[in-house]
């Protein structure tokens, strides 16, 4: 049975919708406080980037209520003509872009450039949606994970390939709604250990061990792996605690007996050591393996391989493989090199923020922002105004305002009545939740700079008219649920 | 696998990264908004440049409102090391007139921390200072291409001419110790060194202003922070009118070229110095500008010390100008009476002790005695005091009051006046000499003090204050240069009257006494016609040829102005201390010399002193 008398429009969920606006309104002005400068600005005014961005949030409005009238259903059938368009879109893009600070990511359109890569994340979103929401479809099969990584990879690779790296990145997000939809923990658990590693190896790579040759990073990775290991162990085999207790004693041992030898006999670098027993231990589990065919000995054994070789691979892509500028952010990051040009924006983005106090400057009073001492401050760094000009109060406020979006965004798409309704709601709060983290993580120092916009603060229509397209299509889809 | 498909508790964990990530940001943005306030000052430092508005320096004129010192523009040029890259150094060097060995020493100067505790990379640090305009024009047009140099206009001292540089003084740098003293002052400020300068620094200096202005990461200047809500404008320093006249100043520096000595004039009804005068002098208009150091150290390595200001800080013998004291304190104190005489027979003899005088009448009383300025007289009078053992129990008791009577004549600590390096004189007291001659000792022991020699020494500042308290009968106002600050009074310290102990009456033997000297006895050379000139002359033996004194004030009643003269190795009192005397009185009086007296003066300028070569 169909309703067609109920107006859509008039079904929006008003908790999602005044959040928005207030965002966008919020947003509109700090950019006002960014962008101003000494004298008088007309804020209004189409020669000012307050007054473009007016436009640009006019125009998403507008964006806004044409998706509202539009059937939901055409959404989940137009997905893949969607996404295919944007695939080709985003391949041919860097052969008409213009060169943007080394990016070839924006197609000019008459007086004003578009970005692909914002609107594909809503395509890439849809056909995820449209893919999962087939009958039986479950992420815990291989297959189907393979599926699904392919959908998310096409569009990062191409990105990549237009040198955007920060936007790929967003792409990651899609894990997060993988693992509601299925995905098993432990994909997730890989990528938040492979991350420790990187972190602790790396930045504390230059540390010395005292008492050894060897540096601290190598030595807290090896030991943090096999303690993993041991805990995979204690979880996914719980009746065979017998190894958990050996592998301890033995790793505990290993540390104590090579620290004493080398700190009181003869220093040498007791990674070595280490890597030794962690050897032993994959010799061990595979050794398990072999005898009582269990197939999480075998997993076991893959973790524990694939965490050392990533620990050794991830030291050599840093220095091989990324590119200078990348390679220093990383360093600058983890606090192992000191480099003037790429700390000097995070380190005046903190002064920004750190100067704002509790109550903040006021509005258009805040002189980081004001004299140019932030760079991007009205795109990527647009949250130094707030910071500054609001103070804690009005960060904290804008934050919890963010907060309030993604827990709202939660409880709509666990209301759906379709996996297409939910997977999608799952993406809009991924893809949002992972740029504010990002974002406000890079310009409080706490993340590395990566460029990408703040939501509906950053200066710039494609960025603004892309979460426009996620927030509204999915308002649309949640605004038809009850039909079905 | 998991029998569970709908995985619909992982809502809660995807929940809970959400909290969980944005709890972690608002801790983040607490620690660096809330925690510290390092982040606001950082952002401080980046956003305000707080330039110094320097005030003008007051003026200062003399009675008559000829403008002595005044300020003209000059520039220094200062330099913000972190901007200072990429110049052209030997165009710069070129451009300001240096060299490149100092221009390379000069920087080295900068950032030697020892030098500058508050070196800053970020701040203004002068390089160079007092550039004149005339000079300066030049750079003006270049300075623009060298990154970080800017310039900040200044003022600098001029002088009218090369008269009273002692009481004047000069402005120079700040040292470190007046920074570390007084917060108001910054590296590359000035201040007064020497003179009033120094002493009215609080006065001329005014106040500085500051404004604040903001400036965008490239250092350019965007406007005035708060649109200038907290910017002071500078307060301008105020105006000195000093009591010297000048012409009379002129004269006083003329008639002691060539020779050591000083004269102070003071005007009895108010204590304002007219003039002061110290030889060998120097010309102020050299102690201004970058040659100051090169002047200042010739000045101070000179064996003659012309940075010494003799008037106030050499301690001489008064030798018999001070017998006019003595008179005084003998007849309040009742050792003598306006009649009693002494005799003298070329000298006082007592036990053996002689203490010789040249030939006059004899005997005779405090009057003539003055006139003629006879020893024995004055030694009498202090065996007389000192020995009255009914007034006095001991002699130690005479001692103490004689002495309290000298303080408050002025002698034996410092007048007060307004100008630095005053120094005390020497009147000695009976613990001085019961330690000198282990407690025995008697009048005669002491006797020289009786005609200002021996212990007691003076300032010709504090001869000539005893000379403006017997022209006021009594009473003194500390001796002071500053007649008044831009409109405003002086201190009340310098409009109070200081009595002595001795009673009114009897300063009209001793002005008689010192009218007697002019009309008829030792400094006749004194008289100026139409006015009744009092004097008293003063030959003061030290170990090389006496010095000449005199001291004297006009007209006898209602008295306009009490001088002091003294010229070291002058001999007799008459030779230099009179006329010298005599022509600044009449120079005073009658704004001008007449014919003979011009001719006397341009005499006197051309007399030399051989001194012998002094060295140091």
């Amino acid at each position: 049975m169909r309703e067609k008398s109920v107006n859509p429009i008039f079904r929006i969920d008003v908790w999602v919708l005044l959040i928005y606006f207030l965002l966008l309104f919020f947003g509109w002005v700090s950019l006002c406080g960014a962008s101003h400068n000494i004298g008088d600005v007309d804020f209004l005014s189409w020669d000012s980037r307050t007054g473009k961005q007016l436009a640009w949030i006019g125009c998403a409005i507008g964006l806004g209520s044409v998706i509202m009238m539009i059937e939901d259903r055409y959404y989940e059938i137009l997905a893949d003509v969607f996404y295919w368009f944007m695939v080709i879109l985003l391949f041919i893009t860097p052969f008409i872009a213009h060169d943007v600070k080394g990016s070839r990511s924006w197609l000019p359109l008459g007086p004003v450039s578009l970005q692909p890569a914002e609107f594909a994340k809503c395509a890439t979103a849809l056909v995820l949606a449209k893919l999962i929401n087939q009958y039986g479809f479950t992420l815990n099969k291989w297959q189907n994970l393979l599926r699904a990584a392919i959908v998310v990879l096409i569009p990062l690779v191409l990105i990549i390939m237009q040198k955007e790296t920060g936007s790929a990145l967003v792409y990651c997000s899609f894990s997060l709604m993988f693992y509601r939809e299925g995905m098993p923990g432990c994909i997730l658990f890989c990528a938040v250990a492979a991350v420790l590693y990187f972190v602790v190896g790396i930045g504390y790579s230059l540390t010395p061990l005292p008492g050894t040759l060897g540096d601290v990073g190598e030595f807290a990775v090896l030991n943090i792996i096999w303690i993993f290991v041991v805990g995979m162990i204690k979880i996914y085999l719980p009746r065979q605690p017998e190894h958990v207790s050996r592998l301890s004693l033995i790793g505990l041992g290993v540390n104590v007996l090579a620290w004493s030898f080398s700190a009181l006999i003869a220093p040498f670098d007791i990674s070595w050591a280490l890597l030794g027993f962690n050897a032993f231990v994959a010799a061990y589990l595979g050794w398990m393996w072999a005898g009582q065919r269990l197939s999480q000995w075998f997993l076991i054994f893959l973790f524990s391989i694939g965490s050392i070789g990533f620990l050794y691979l991830s030291d050599f892509a840093l220095n091989n493989v990324l590119k200078g500028y990348q390679r220093t952010r990383v360093c600058v990051l983890l606090g192992i090199e000191e480099d003037r040009d790429a700390a000097y924006n995070v380190n005046q983005s903190k002064i920004a923020i750190g100067s704002g106090g509790l109550m903040g400057k006021g509005f258009m009073n805040g002189t980081q922002t004001k004299l140019d001492y932030v760079p991007e401050q009205d795109t990527d760094f647009i949250f130094c105004t707030v910071g500054e000009e609001e103070g804690f109060v009005g960060a904290s406020a804008v934050l919890l305002l963010f907060l309030a979006l993604i827990l709202r965004l939660l409880f709509l798409a666990e209301r759906q009545a379709t996996v297409f309704g939910r997977v999608f709601g799952y993406c809009v709060l991924s893809i949002l939740l992972f740029h504010v983290f990002i974002n406000i993580g890079m310009v409080t120092g706490l993340a590395p700079v990566i460029g990408i916009p703040l939501p509906f603060f950053s200066y710039g229509g494609s960025s603004l008219w892309g979460f426009t397209f996620l927030l509204f299509i999915f308002l649309r889809i949640d605004a038809g649920r009850k039909r079905r | 696998m998991p029998k569970d498909y709908s995985f619909e508790k992982r809502k809660y964990i995807i929940g809970g990264v959400a909290v969980a990530i944005i709890a972690l940001y608002i801790v983040r943005i607490f620690t660096l908004q809330l925690l510290s306030d390092d982040y606001r000052q950082r952002a401080d430092s980046n956003a305000f440049r707080k330039e110094v508005l320097f005030p003008a320096r007051g003026q200062i004129s003399d009675r008559n409102g000829f403008l002595m010192v005044y300020n003209e523009p000059s520039y220094n040029i200062t330099v913000v090391m972190q901007d200072q890259h990429g110049i052209d150094t030997l165009d710069f060097c070129q451009t300001v007139g240096i060299t490149r060995e100092e221009y390379i020493a000069r920087m080295a100067d900068i950032k030697d921390s020892e030098k500058h505790p508050n070196y800053s990379r970020n701040t203004p640090q002068l390089f160079m200072s007092q550039i004149p305009a005339t000079e300066f024009s030049k750079i003006r047009e270049k300075l623009f291409r060298f990154n970080g140099f800017a310039a900040e206009k200044r003022t600098v001292r001029c002088y009218a001419g090369p008269w009273a540089a002692h009481v004047l003084g000069d402005v120079g740098e700040v040292s470190q110790a007046d920074i570390d003293s007084d917060s108001y002052y910054k590296s590359g400020d000035y201040i007064g060194k020497l003179g009033i300068e120094r002493s009215y620094e609080k006065v001329l200096r005014g106040e500085k202003g500051k404004r604040i202005m903001l400036r965008d990461v490239h250092g350019r200047t965007k406007g005035h922070y708060q649109d200038g809500k907290y910017d002071v404008a500078p307060v301008a320093g105020r105006n000195l009118t000093l009591g010297m006249d000048i012409e009379l100043q002129k004269l006083a520096e003329r008639l002691l070229e060539g020779k050591l000595g000083a004269i102070v004039a003071i005007e009895p009804s108010t204590g304002e110095i007219l003039c002061m005068a110290s030889s060998p002098t120097y010309d102020p208009r050299k102690m201004v500008g970058r040659d100051r150091g090169k002047h200042h150290l010739e000045l101070a390595d000179d064996p003659m010390r012309p940075l010494l200001n003799r008037a106030i800080m050499g301690c001489y013998p008064p030798g018999s100008t001070f017998k006019t004291s003595q008179g005084l304190i003998g007849l309040q104190e009742g050792a003598i009476q306006p009649n009693t005489a002494f005799p003298c027979a070329h000298g006082f003899n007592y036990k053996g002790l002689h203490l010789g005088c040249h030939g006059h009448a004899s005997p005779m009383p405090i009057i003539p005695a003055l006139g003629t300025s006879c020893n024995a007289f004055f030694c009498w009078n202090l065996m007389r005091m000192f020995g009255n053992r009914a007034k006095y129990p001991t002699v130690q008791d005479a001692m103490t009051r004689w002495k309290d009577h000298l303080v408050r004549m002025g002698f034996g600590y410092k007048l007060g006046i307004d100008l630095p390096g005053e120094k005390r004189g020497m009147i000695p007291n009976a613990a001085y000499y019961d330690k000198a001659y282990k407690g025995s000792w008697n009048a005669l022991t002491v006797i020289s003090i009786s005609i200002g020699q021996g212990e007691v020494t003076a300032t010709p500042l504090q001869i000539a204050n005893l000379c403006a308290t017997i022209a006021n009968r009594g009473y003194y106002y500390i001796p002071h240069v500053v007649r008044s600050i831009q409109g405003e009074h002086i201190d009340t310290l310098y409009t109070r009257r200081h009595y002595t102990m001795v009673d009114e009456q009897w300063y009209a033997y001793i002005v008689a006494g010192m009218r007697k000297a002019v009309v008829g006895g030792t400094c006749s050379g004194a008289n100026i016609p139409g006015y009744e000139v009092c004097g008293k002359t003063g030959t003061a033996q030290n170990r090389g040829a006496d010095h000449s004194a005199f001291m004297g004030f006009a007209p006898m009643d209602k008295p306009r102005i009490a001088v002091a003269v003294y010229v070291e190795n002058g001999g007799f009192g008459a030779h230099f201390g009179v006329p010298l005397g005599k022509l600044i009185m009449e120079q005073y009086l009658n704004g001008k010399l007449s014919e003979a007296s011009l001719r006397q003066a341009e005499d006197f300028q051309n007399k030399r002193i051989n001194y012998g070569t002094r060295v140091r």
